[in-house]
């Protein structure tokens, strides 16, 4: 009997043990496809129901019949999609600022940026209510969007990226008398564009994602994003359970395809960012 | 502003170089974000501080009222159940650093197929929306139809109502935060062991050391950097526990018992927002400030004595 090379020998007691990790990791959302294509008597029954009867796909229909889940999804997009550039408009510039320019304060002006890092979103966050409060902008999308727009994370991911870079470049197209904008959007800005993926996959995620600020900043439920709608609907008896968990697979469903799709570059960006 | 227009210089001349000045360009590129990190980050902060030390006025205004806000604090059992309930989950969290070493480590087997999958799989609970998954757990852990109740009955075991009960509720609030944890650690970490050389563990190998005896030896000390990081971040991510306790749950006028499991940020939430002592929560929020960089500062100390440096 030929044996296969050496450090092939325990490849299925690895792969026994990381199928049963990846059940257990899977389950809740195995549970949650089932569950949703119940009826909510199935759901609720005290004896095991572990396949449906029928497969109830009108309980997806019921979402949008039921729930203002439309409107929500719009809040979620419109959110995501504008911090996503203004953050990346943001943070490119005041990162290459920082990592390429000299100016006078700018270790004072980096060090102040980068010390939000370390205060925790509670400490800025009544604040933050009372401007949006004072602009008149509560229960609107531009309060939802507005403080989410500026970023401390990004600049520091940005800075690190710029900081990376060979100087020769930059200077090859200052001496062509290109001025430091045209440097920046010319010669820079195309060389980071790795790190740029990685700060729109980590803003898309968290924007996404985030509950408390919603919560605080709206109260009419077509006004949320799907974050704080789902949230709401936690202690509504009136919505049965089979629609919520449709709604909660539908809400969640494009980050986790987004991320499926693009699992290479986000592994990849979070493995580093996390690396520093 | 300063407009100094910039004179021309020889390429390579002066040898100690000096610093080049950029004129007005640093500020128009640091502007967009200085002004808006300044007014919604810098500037609240202050302010904060500030109402910490004031009581809110039903009609608008402040007024100072010195530590009273404080005094309050400590001397009401809120805040001491939320710093407990806050630490337990902190606690039951961190062990997905252990969990996600084990996981990393399988799937950097020599010749694994499907790692990629696998790594996906691990991952998903991480990206998912906390507030999406909070309902099919809340049906896995309900205590009359419960998935979980049942499998525990299988081994004789007499599950608790989890959402309802004072005590269990935060336990099962913590094992779906670990849950959704697992993945980013295992990302991490995988990262980690692409930096250790192979030929570590081909010398183990041919002085025949066991797969065992390689993990203990090799594998682990040598992430241990990676470890450390991961257990900060979880620190920190573990005092800023509200999402997934508020989408499991639920609100406070509807279930008494999330009064017994309040972290310190829904204790600020319900503060700042629900009671509406937005004094009282400024309080909450600067305790939480001062408990993160403590505990921070905490690990930065121990860590020098079991981070592996080279």
């Amino acid at each position: 009997m030929t044996r296969a090379k050496g450090p092939r020998r325990n490849n299925i007691g690895v792969h026994l043990a990381l199928s049963l990790g990846a059940v257990v990791m899977m389950f809740p959302f195995a549970w949650q496809i089932l569950m949703s294509l119940s009826t909510n008597a199935e759901v609720q029954s005290v004896t095991p129901h572990l396949w449906p009867e029928t497969l109830r796909w009108e309980n997806y229909a019921e979402v949008f019949r039921q729930l203002p889940f439309l409107d929500q999804l719009g809040n979620s997009l419109f959110i995501t999609v504008v911090r996503v550039l203004a953050q990346i408009a943001f943070c490119t510039l005041a990162g290459y600022a920082f990592a390429r320019m000299q100016f006078r304060g700018k270790a004072l002006v980096l060090a102040a940026v980068l010390s939000i890092l370390m205060v925790p979103s509670q400490v800025y966050l009544l604040p933050q209510y009372e401007i949006i409060q004072d602009l008149g902008l509560l229960g609107s999308v531009g309060g939802l969007v507005l403080p989410g727009l500026f970023s401390a994370f990004g600049t520091f991911l940005m800075r690190t990226a710029f900081l990376a870079l060979p100087a020769e470049l930059e200077e090859a197209a200052r001496l062509d008398g290109a001025n430091p904008f045209q440097v920046f959007w010319h010669v820079m800005l195309p060389l980071i564009r790795p790190s740029i993926s990685v700060l729109a996959i980590t803003a898309t995620l968290w924007s996404w994602n985030e509950l408390l600020w919603p919560l605080v900043v709206t109260t009419e439920s077509s006004s949320m994003p799907l974050s704080a709608g789902l949230a709401t609907l936690i202690n509504d008896r009136t919505v049965n359970y089979p629609v919520v968990l449709a709604a909660s697979l539908l809400a969640t469903a494009p980050v986790l395809i987004l991320f499926i799709v693009l699992q290479r570059r986000v592994i990849d960006g979070l493995a580093t960012s996390g690396m520093k | 502003m300063t407009t100094t227009t910039q004179p021309v210089r020889a390429p390579s001349s002066d040898k100690p170089k000096k610093p080049r000045r950029d004129g007005f360009w640093p500020w128009l590129f640091v502007a967009p974000l200085g002004i808006g990190i300044a007014v919604f980050y810098l500037w609240p902060i202050v302010q904060t501080a500030w109402f910490s030390l004031t009581e809110f006025g039903v009609f608008g205004g402040t007024t100072f009222t010195g530590l009273s806000n404080y005094q309050e604090l400590f001397s009401n059992g809120d805040l001491y159940k939320a710093i407990g309930n806050t630490l337990l989950y902190t606690a039951i969290v961190l062990l997905n650093v252990p969990i996600a070493v084990v996981v990393a480590s399988l799937l950097n087997t020599p010749g694994l197929r499907g790692a990629s999958v696998y790594r996906v799989l691990y991952f998903l609970p991480y990206v998912a929306m906390p507030t999406a998954v909070a309902m099919v757990w809340r049906i896995i852990f309900n205590g009359d139809f419960g998935v979980l109740n049942r499998v525990l009955g299988w081994f004789g075991i007499d599950g608790p109502y989890w959402i309802s009960t004072p005590g269990a509720a935060i336990v099962a609030v913590s094992v779906v935060g670990l849950w959704s944890s697992i993945g980013f650690s295992v990302i991490v970490l995988g990262a980690g062991l692409k930096q250790i050389p192979p030929e570590l563990y081909e010398a183990a190998e041919l002085d025949g050391a066991s797969r065992w005896r390689q993990f203990r030896s090799i594998t682990v000390p040598l992430l241990t950097p990676s470890i450390a990081f991961l257990s900060v971040v979880t620190v920190i991510a573990g005092f800023q526990l509200f999402d997934m306790l508020y989408a499991v749950l639920g609100t406070t006028n509807m279930n008494a018992t999330v009064f017994d499991s309040m972290s310190l940020v829904y204790l600020f939430y319900q503060a700042g927002f629900v009671t509406n002592d937005k004094g009282l929560a400024a309080a909450v929020a600067m305790v939480v400030l001062v408990l993160v960089a403590v505990a921070t500062a905490i690990q930065f100390r121990l860590q020098k004595k079991w981070v592996h440096v080279d």
